[in-house]
């Protein structure tokens, strides 16, 4: 990324991520001893339109929430460069990003514990318009505009959270961070605390405010058919890194990454028809921490297709814990490359080495 | 209502739970009848506050305080545990009866070893001596597919991972081999692959054992994948039961119906419109007269018997099927979204 100083020309992303990491350092435990870094994002680049959602799907301990809070600066970045609307916001100073976040929101997964208490759905919902004050005069026309822009009734401003459902106090953590039109909404987990049958309000409301207003949304959640649903383009992390990205149906249509192939497959289908003609596809124990990262390829230990591939005989190959992957997974990290420049995927191998998967162990049979 | 079958080892019949309210009792689980059968899987449906936890709480002598079972039997085997002395039910219970919860962190006692707490179960309920109940506990963990169980038996909670806990909670469970094992949202907090190897898990112990299994859950997805049976549960009430094929195929209950229409799924074109389901999840202290789904019904909404009269769970067209829907003749033509 150069030239970050002159406006943004028309194609030119909203948000450019470039080389981003965010290391934990460990600090000192209770009795002294030095306590191991974080790796939580490693290395991370993403780009986003205006008008644009892009869906971040990932584990606990993928690193997706905090890359979230590294774009609000929320969360300082240990290296890398986040460019919004042409400026650089990891050379200002907060007081300069703080009078940006009007332009970037974020709404949290509890909306309860993100809303004080203590004041009135009218009061939170006009508090980031005085704080960046806005003209006093507006605010009240302003306040009932956006309450009814999410679907909620002006007449109950005075109400406070608690008189609210989860859903509805989810519209009202969506119309604060609306309050001050920003161009990009970073949405962590929105509908996931939500009963099923109040998912899919929320989900309409978002679609409907982004044909409305143009924002564009960096969507983080682990639910990977609602990420599907909303998302144009979509970033697979694991362990702190992209391992794959691409349109939305190439991504689901034809996975290239066996992190996303397994994923994929371990999601159950509402269909007990397709289920029973499904093959399963193993995925060998958890995630491991970010604190132990594993050598080259940070997914090997729970790869199945470094083990078809060892198990092919082609390449020289090394025992990893309970498995023999190719050496090249054990030491050389991949990068994240394409068949095409919009999909991208980090391995090794690709996915005609998938042939023989019915061959190997279910999943289930080694923690 | 279905007759129990000859296998059937968990038979529920008219189980009715109430708590006190300021305007009267509050029933929480309303007339449930629900049948396990030996190796048969039972997913039982609903959002929170349906009353899916608390009818197996119920049935299980776990209803907290000032709650109170006040109809109803709950035959294991043909005894009924509501009406068995409380030393009697703790015995089954455990025994031949077996709950796991959802939160493995706060299920398992942080000071003590697992191995202490699945040999607890064990000599709860055995004459087994200390170094014997140990012995079973590794071999416990090693059929939960704990690796390396000799030592990580000696672990405590904090040493396992998310899925760890749970499998050392479905081992103690388990310990004791029980007829049935309810499993109350058992893989909730867990991410998507290790939630797919913990229902393996439970699916393997089950055509092992041949206990039957409930599976408590709001994932669509899971029911598909594992269950045999299907109860949809709201208010209370079992909306629609039957095998999981027919529910799925040919739901004749609009609660079931909307609840497919309103998740994204996986397996049909992205974007597809989702239908929300209208209004709140019902107060139970505040239910119509009639259906209890009717003020946020797409099919029935408003109509005159909906609003004042309760309809049954009644047989249906589709083989061993009931709904509880005036209206369910005409769901026939209603397709789920494909």
């Amino acid at each position: 990324m150069t030239g970050n100083e002159q406006p943004p020309a028309p194609d030119e992303p909203l948000l450019s991520v470039a080389n981003v990491s965010k290391i934990f350092s460990g600090g000192r435990s209770l009795l002294g001893r030095q306590r191991s870094a974080v790796r939580a994002v490693d290395g991370v680049s993403l780009e986003l339109r205006a008008g644009e959602t892009l869906g971040l799907v990932g584990e606990t301990g993928s690193g997706k929430s905090t890359l979230g809070r590294l774009v609000l600066r929320l969360v300082e970045p240990t290296s890398g460069r986040i460019t919004f609307a042409g400026e650089d916001l990891t050379a200002k100073s907060m007081a300069e990003v703080r009078r940006l976040r009007g332009s970037i929101q974020m709404v949290f997964q509890d909306p309860y514990g993100s809303l004080d208490p203590r004041m009135s759905v009218g009061a939170l919902i006009a508090e980031p318009m005085i704080v960046h004050g806005a003209p006093r005069a507006d605010i009240p026309r302003r306040v009932s505009e956006i309450m009814g822009l999410v679907g909620l009734d002006a007449r109950l401003a005075h109400r406070y959270p608690h008189q609210f459902s989860g859903g509805q106090r989810q519209r009202i953590g969506i119309a604060r961070a609306m309050a001050l039109s920003p161009k990009l909404l970073v949405l962590d987990e929105p509908v996931s605390a939500l009963d099923v049958s109040i998912q899919a309000q929320i989900l309409n409301l978002l679609r409907d405010i982004q044909q409305r207003t143009g924002m564009a949304y960096l969507f983080i959640a682990h639910d990977l058919a609602v990420v599907r649903h909303v998302s144009n383009r979509v970033a697979v992390m694991y362990l702190g890194r992209i391992v794959e990205t691409g349109p939305r149906d190439k991504l689901y249509g034809a996975p290239r990454h066996p992190y996303t192939i397994s994923l994929l497959s371990a999601v159950p289908l509402a269909s007990p028809a397709l289920e029973r003609t499904r093959s399963r596809i193993p995925v060998y124990g958890e995630i491991s921490s970010g604190t132990a990262v594993p050598s080259g390829c940070r997914f090997h230990p729970r790869c199945f297709r470094a083990r078809l591939v060892a198990g092919a005989g082609k390449v020289p190959t090394v025992a990893s814990g309970d498995g023999i992957i190719p050496a090249v997974c054990a030491q050389q990290d991949p990068k994240l490359e394409g068949p095409t420049s919009e999909h991208l995927s980090a391995c090794h191998f690709g996915p005609e080495h998938d042939g023989r998967i019915a061959t190997l162990q279910p999943a289930g049979e080694r923690a | 209502m279905m007759q129990p079958k000859p296998a059937t080892v968990l038979s529920i019949r008219g189980l009715t739970t109430t708590f006190p309210g300021p305007r009267g009792d509050i029933v929480i689980v309303d007339d449930v009848s629900l049948d396990v059968a030996r190796g048969e899987t039972l997913a039982v449906v609903g959002e929170s506050g349906s009353g899916k936890t608390m009818t197996f709480h119920s049935a299980l002598g776990l209803v907290p305080s000032p709650g109170r079972v006040v109809a109803g039997e709950v035959l294991l085997d043909g005894a009924d545990l509501l009406r068995l002395p409380p030393h009697e039910l703790r015995q089954r219970r455990g025994a031949d009866i077996a709950i796991v919860f959802q939160d493995p962190l706060t299920a398992l006692n942080p000071v003590f070893t697992i191995g202490d707490q699945i040999g607890e179960v064990l000599r709860a309920h055995t004459r087994l001596s200390r170094s014997s109940a140990r012995k079973r506990a590794i071999e416990t963990l090693e059929r939960v597919h704990i690796p390396d169980p000799h030592r990580r038996v000696d672990d405590f909670p904090h040493q396992f991972s998310g899925g760890m806990r749970q499998r050392a909670l479905i081992a103690m469970a388990i310990a004791l081999e029980p007829k049935v094992l309810i499993a109350d949202e058992p893989t909730t907090a867990l991410d998507v692959t290790v939630q797919a190897q913990v229902l393996e898990l439970l699916a393997d112990l089950k055509r092992d054992t041949g206990m039957g299994l409930v599976l408590i859950t709001h994932d669509l997805g899971v029911v598909a994948r594992y269950a045999d049976r299907l109860a949809v549960m709201y208010a209370g009430r079992v909306m629609e039961q039957g095998t999981a094929d027919r529910v799925f195929e040919t739901p004749r209950h609009p609660y079931t119906l909307s609840l497919f229409r309103s998740i994204p799924h996986l397996d049909t074109p992205a974007g597809t419109d989702l239908t929300p389901i209208e209004g709140l999840p019902p107060n139970p202290a505040l239910l119509p007269t009639g259906c209890a789904f009717e003020p946020r019904c797409f099919h029935g909404g408003g109509r005159e018997d909906c609003r004042s009269g309760r309809p049954a769970l009644t047989p249906t067209d589709v083989p061993e099927h009931a709904a509880r829907c005036w209206h369910w003749t005409e769901l026939a033509s209603e397709r789920r979204p494909s």
